[in-house]
């Protein structure tokens, strides 16, 4: 099993690409976590040429809150509206495979202990694998800072890479909690009443339509990746339980089939972990991707949101400005003011254009490079599950046992040679 | 005659499965379903002595076994060369082509390994059986494979063991190699086999020319009977030569020299010329064994044990498994075995026997591995049609409407089989006529100890889906599923050679107008009911510590059980295995068109065409998943189904024999009872009564033996049918296991075959 993790776990820190530039200028990383209780602590390293560090290599402890709070800090900052901010990341999420655990050890007394021993050990994998999901979450979401000429420059994110204290940010009271609920709230409302503004450029409004409709329907994809790779997952733990009890079952047996259900146990026990790593492979490279571009796309709409906020308060100004014309009352002031409105708003535009632009060649790749790997993983594992010592090796087995080698003519060759082989052991340890 | 059908039928039956051949000796040799030795020897066995009724085997050849060997000899082969006559030779025939060709082979190889030594018995013994009607893989392979740890292993280890001797060790080996270079060979037409490839024709002796004379006679009897009977006889030739002449020539030039005194050659003029080739090696052998015992034969001193050693020999054939047999039976088969085989070496002996002992060896081993590929095109056509009779269950058809509708199914029949009136027929039985079979087979066959398939449990909720009409997918693959489930049911019912004999199961296959079985409606509730009669009835034997004589049983019944709870616990888990898969498959499924509509909306044109085409690809595999569940359903769990309902049948047997023991116990006790009434009266003088007691006592004197002999009888079938049950589980697990990895192997080559059509699409994109 460990293997395997080792295996993903190389396979996992290409599972999300956000299309980083290969500036060497400020490389980070997260190489360790130290999971207590249900905080996270992350060692943030971080190499650079900059001059703004005071060093060029430095690593600081960074919990999950730190960087919720850099990315609300990066949200609320003004300048950066016209960008799209990396999405944060989710929050390190252990109750399942906690749960799952639980419900292990209620069950324990109804499975042999094998069966247990690799259950858990599938839990443990499963809890491992979150683990270094959530890690890899926080990494790219600091690379994708890293690598955006904009933001990398912002001092918060300069702080929270360097400043080697604990950042001690505050958890959100209920209040704020409270706050933010309601602030999403009027966002929501905010974003109904604006949405009948006309929009004066195609561009957004295209952007505007595919982003909605497709983070709707990535939504719903996420949805689906996520419960077809859960079943897949419970299908390969059938394996397990079908495995140890042909195990069992062949323990009993005396007659000619011992030998079969035991092959056929060993059998079960390959196809699980062919299984497993198909289903933990398609949560890697689709369900995780689907996932990530879900919050990737949101933050385009949020992106959108403000410009179109911007619009809003253009027009509004507009409106303004035409009553104070109306009214011939401080004309300057809010003509001024509508100025300011129509900079904004263009900037916005500009920047969101550039931006947007960028994101969809960035998630083109992304998809491509996810779904070839996808692709051959599952071609990979289909045939480990199929040739090699799997499948057909088994089959052949079979076939030897039973011989019915007929069907399978190339197989009736190696069959004589293990026969021929096995033949010779068993007299040879007879001879001594 | 039987034997002219099933002459028909060349290819000897598939190893494991071969005795359940339905046998016209039927219901009083209830013998035939272990050992076809017994069954098909009754013929002959009454015919030698008509004094000897087939219940009286036992007894009456214990003393020949006892006896040295060659007044037995003497003894049969009278009879037997009496028999030399035309309608003999049928006879003889008939067992062996009945009896298929493991035990054949295991005749005319037998002789030949008794002369050798007796640990090589067994050594001979299994390969021959393998070649000659298993495929060629399992020629060899088998007993290796299985020697690791299969019961096998001993038969195979053993003689290694105790002859623990390098020459043992090529004799091993050098089968073997010899079937490794030699590449599978279809043959089809066997006529053309015997003639080219029988090793005769190869050999360089007088006789080579031979076998083409032979057929003159035979081939046109009965040829299917010949293509049979040489490949075994060559095989088992062929182990034997090869064993023979390397290890040690002298041992046996001896012999064979001796052999090749006798005036054979006749013999193959008179057209048993393939036959003969293997009795030329072991009838011969056989000879010199009884009529000049050379040195290595009275080394081995086996002169009063051959008998002894042949059943051994034939038990452990017979399963591979079951070597436990006890003594005494295994002396009643040995000893008609060997009244089965003597005779027929004596008659190959007179009607010719070797040609040439100068030069078989060689050439016999040069063609040695010829007839196993032959053998195994046999094998291919054995197992489909094992049984002469097939029969089919189709057409599920909704028959009436509302509650009182019922499905109608299709029973065809095929058979060539004389018992019935035609060739094909069909008949359309409904579902509780299934039940009504059951319920007749079981009340007549059950107490006598036999294992009787049971059907499929009636589905309430199936079938009210099925009648409400609801034309949806699960009450489509319940239709499915049951006929399936029916089919095998009534497929055991006649492969179960007393079973097929039992008239109402004929009636059920071929009469028009079957009576509706009466109660069928409430029979589902009844036979439950029954059952849970049957459960506790069961359950207060359990209680009644049975004095267990035999621990067979003991050790067969605990094994049954726990294997019932495996299979319980792995039913279980393989039905959450095909919920899961559907439940993936459904998922899939949804996946499949989200991602669809996630291309449709894509506004990268390469992107989305790679999402459509993910999209195709999770069709696919919902598709797959789908068919996997099917197949894990009908494969996998559905089999299991069936061996958890057939285990309760094995285990009504057990019970039923503690029954009938305890009904013997019941029976001593009052016998006792009445003794000890009886001395009382004797002491008390009251002679008026006395006689009361006394008839008394003689009446339940009978009656104990009576239900001891019953017991006995129970006891005797039991084992047979758990052992035949052992087989039949082997075969069918072997079966569907292979198919189920044959599906499961196919989806994975599919899934290859749409990653690999997808890749390029993923790289295209832009």
């Amino acid at each position: 099993m460990t293997s395997t993790i080792d295996d993903s776990d190389k396979e996992k820190t290409l599972s999300v690409s956000v299309d980083l530039n290969n500036d060497t200028s400020l490389l980070i990383d997260i190489p360790d976590a130290l999971c207590e209780r249900d905080k996270v602590k992350f060692t943030v390293h971080t190499k650079t040429t900059l001059s703004s560090f005071q060093k060029p290599d430095f690593s600081v402890p960074r919990q999950h809150e730190d960087f919720i709070w850099l990315h609300d800090a990066l949200v609320e900052t003004e300048d950066y509206a016209g960008l799209i901010i990396p999405p944060a990341p989710p929050k390190p999420d252990f109750e399942s495979p906690r749960e799952k655990m639980h419900k292990l050890g209620e069950g324990e007394a109804t499975m042999t202990k094998e069966e247990y021993t690799k259950m858990k050990q599938e839990l443990e994998a499963e809890y491992l694998a979150v683990f270094k999901k959530t890690v890899q979450v926080h990494e790219v979401f600091l690379q994708r800072l890293s690598s955006h000429p904009i933001l990398s420059k912002d001092r918060n994110f300069q702080i929270f890479l360097e400043y080697d204290q604990d950042l001690s940010v505050r958890r959100k009271n209920a209040k704020e909690t409270f706050g933010s609920f309601f602030k999403n709230m009027v966002k929501s409302a905010d974003e109904v009443i604006i949405s009948g503004i006309k929009e004066v450029d195609d561009f957004f409004e295209q952007e505007k339509t595919f982003l909605l409709d497709y983070s709707s329907k990535i939504k719903d994809s996420t949805a689906r990746a996520e419960k077809m790779t859960r079943s897949h997952k419970n299908v390969a733990d059938d394996y397990i339980h079908i495995s140890s009890t042909l195990n069992s079952l062949s323990v009993d047996d005396n007659t000619a089939l011992k030998k079969h259900f035991e092959k056929l146990s060993d059998l079960f026990e390959k196809l699980r972990k062919v299984e497993g790593r198909v289903a933990s492979d398609q949560e890697l490279k689709l369900t995780e991707l689907l996932r990530y571009y879900m919050r990737d796309i949101q933050a385009a709409k949020d992106l959108l949101y403000r410009r179109a906020r911007t619009l809003a308060d253009y027009e509004n100004s507009n409106k303004a400005l035409d009553k104070a014309r109306l009214k011939s009352k401080a004309v300057a002031a809010v003509e001024e003011q509508q100025q300011q409105c129509l900079q904004r708003f263009n900037k916005l535009s500009e920047s969101g254009k550039r931006e947007l632009t960028s994101f969809k060649g960035r998630r083109v790749v992304a998809f491509r490079k996810n779904l070839i790997e996808m692709a051959e993983l599952e071609i990979k594992h289909a045939k480990v599950g199929h040739t090699g010592d799997s499948l057909s090796f088994f089959l052949s087995v079979f076939y030897m046992y039973w011989g019915e080698s007929d069907s399978i003519p190339h197989c009736r060759v190696c069959i004589c040679v293990c026969v021929y082989i096995q033949l010779k052991s068993v007299v040879y340890i007879h001879l001594g | 005659m039987k034997m002219a059908t099933s002459s028909e039928r060349s290819p000897p039956p598939f190893p494991e499965d071969l005795e359940p051949e339905p046998d016209e000796v039927g219901d009083q040799d209830s013998d035939d379903g272990e050992d076809i030795f017994l069954g098909t020897d009754n013929p002959l066995e009454i015919k030698m002595d008509p004094s000897l009724s087939a219940s009286d085997i036992a007894s009456s050849t214990k003393p020949l076994s006892e006896a040295s060997s060659p007044p037995v000899m003497d003894l049969l082969s009278e009879p037997a060369s009496e028999a030399s006559s035309a309608p003999m030779v049928d006879l003889l025939m008939e067992p062996a082509s009945e009896g298929s060709s493991a035990p054949m082979v295991d005749i005319l190889s037998e002789p030949a390994s008794e002369a050798s030594s007796a640990p090589m018995v067994d050594l001979l013994m299994e390969p021959a059986r393998e070649g000659s009607s298993a495929p060629m893989v399992d020629l060899l392979m088998e007993p290796a494979s299985e020697a690791s740890s299969a019961p096998m292993l001993d038969l195979f280890m053993e003689p290694a063991s105790e002859a623990s001797s390098g020459p043992m060790m090529n004799l091993l080996m050098e089968p073997a190699s010899d079937d490794l270079k030699e590449p599978p060979k279809p043959d089809i037409d066997p006529l053309a086999d015997i003639l080219n490839d029988t090793p005769l024709s190869e050999v360089k002796t007088p006789v080579a020319a031979m076998p083409q004379e032979t057929p003159s006679d035979l081939f046109d009897d009965e040829p299917s009977e010949l293509f049979a009977e040489p490949r075994q006889s060559n095989t088992a030739k062929q182990q034997q030569t090869s064993i023979f002449d390397e290890p040690d020539e002298d041992l046996f030039s001896e012999p064979l020299g001796e052999a090749s005194k006798k005036p054979q050659n006749d013999f193959f003029k008179e057209a048993l010329a393939p036959v003969a080739k293997a009795s030329n090696v072991c009838g011969p052998l056989s000879d010199n064994y009884n009529e000049h015992p050379t040195d290595i034969f009275t080394e081995e001193a086996m002169t009063t044990l051959p008998s002894a050693v042949s059943t051994v020999s034939v038990n452990s054939k017979t399963n591979g498994v079951h070597s436990d047999e006890e003594e005494p039976d295994i002396f009643a088969e040995a000893t008609v075995e060997l009244s089965l085989d003597s005779p027929r070496n004596d008659r190959k002996k007179k009607e010719a026997a070797k040609p040439s002992a100068s030069a078989p060896a060689p050439s016999v081993s040069a063609s040695a591995s010829k007839p196993q590929p032959k053998t195994l095109e046999e094998l291919e056509e054995e197992v489909e049609d094992k049984f002469e009779l097939n029969i089919s269950i189709t057409n599920p058809e909704k028959v009436g409407d509302g509650m009182n509708a019922y499905m109608a199914y299709k029973v065809s029949t095929q058979t060539t089989l004389p018992m019935f009136r035609s060739k094909t027929f069909t008949v359309r039985r409904r579902f509780s006529d299934f039940l009504g079979l059951y319920e007749k087979l079981s009340d007549k066959h059950t107490p006598n100890g036999y294992i009787v398939p049971p059907p499929p449990e009636k589905s309430i909720m199936g079938m009210t889906k099925v009648k409400v009409g609801k034309e949806d997918n699960s009450s489509a693959e319940f239709v499915e599923r049951r006929r399936a489930a029916l089919e095998r049911y009534l497929q055991r019912v006649v492969f179960h050679p007393s079973l097929l004999q039992d008239p109402d199961v004929r009636e059920f296959l071929e009469r028009d107008d079957m009576p509706r079985a009466h109660n069928t409606q409430a029979l589902s509730g009844a036979g439950f009911l029954k059952m849970i009669n049957r459960a506790t009835d069961s359950l207060s034997k359990m209680t009644i510590k049975m004095n267990e004589s035999d621990v067979w049983f003991e050790e067969k019944l605990q094994e049954v059980e726990a294997e019932d709870q495996q299979l319980r616990k792995l039913h279980i888990m393989v039905d959450s295995l095909v919920g899961h898969r559907k439940e993936l498959s459904v998922n899939t499924g949804g996946f499949a068109k989200s991602v669809a509509m996630l291309g449709s909306s894509e506004d990268n044109t390469a992107l989305s065409r790679a999402l459509s085409q993910l999209a195709e690809v999770e069709d696919k595999m919902e598709q797959l998943h789908q068919e996997q569940a099917a197949s894990d359903s009908f494969c996998f769990a559905e089999l299991l189904a069936d061996y958890i309902r057939l285990l309760g049948s094995v285990r009504a047997s057990f019970d039923q024999r503690m029954k009938t023991w305890q009904r013997w116990q019941d029976a001593q006790n009052m016998l006792q009872k009445k003794r000890e009434t009886e001395a009382k009266l004797l002491w008390a003088n009251k002679p008026d009564k006395l006689q009361q007691a006394k008839d008394d006592i003689t009446e339940w004197e009978a009656k104990v033996t009576q239900y001891e002999r019953d017991f006995d009888r129970v006891s005797a079938t039991v084992r047979k049918e758990v052992l035949r049950f052992e087989k039949e589980k082997a075969c069918d697990f072997k079966k569907q296991i292979i198919k189920y990895l044959e599906s499961l192997l196919q989806s994975q080559q599919q899934l290859i075959k749409y990653w690999e059509a997808f890749l390029p699409e993923a790289k295209a994109i832009a």
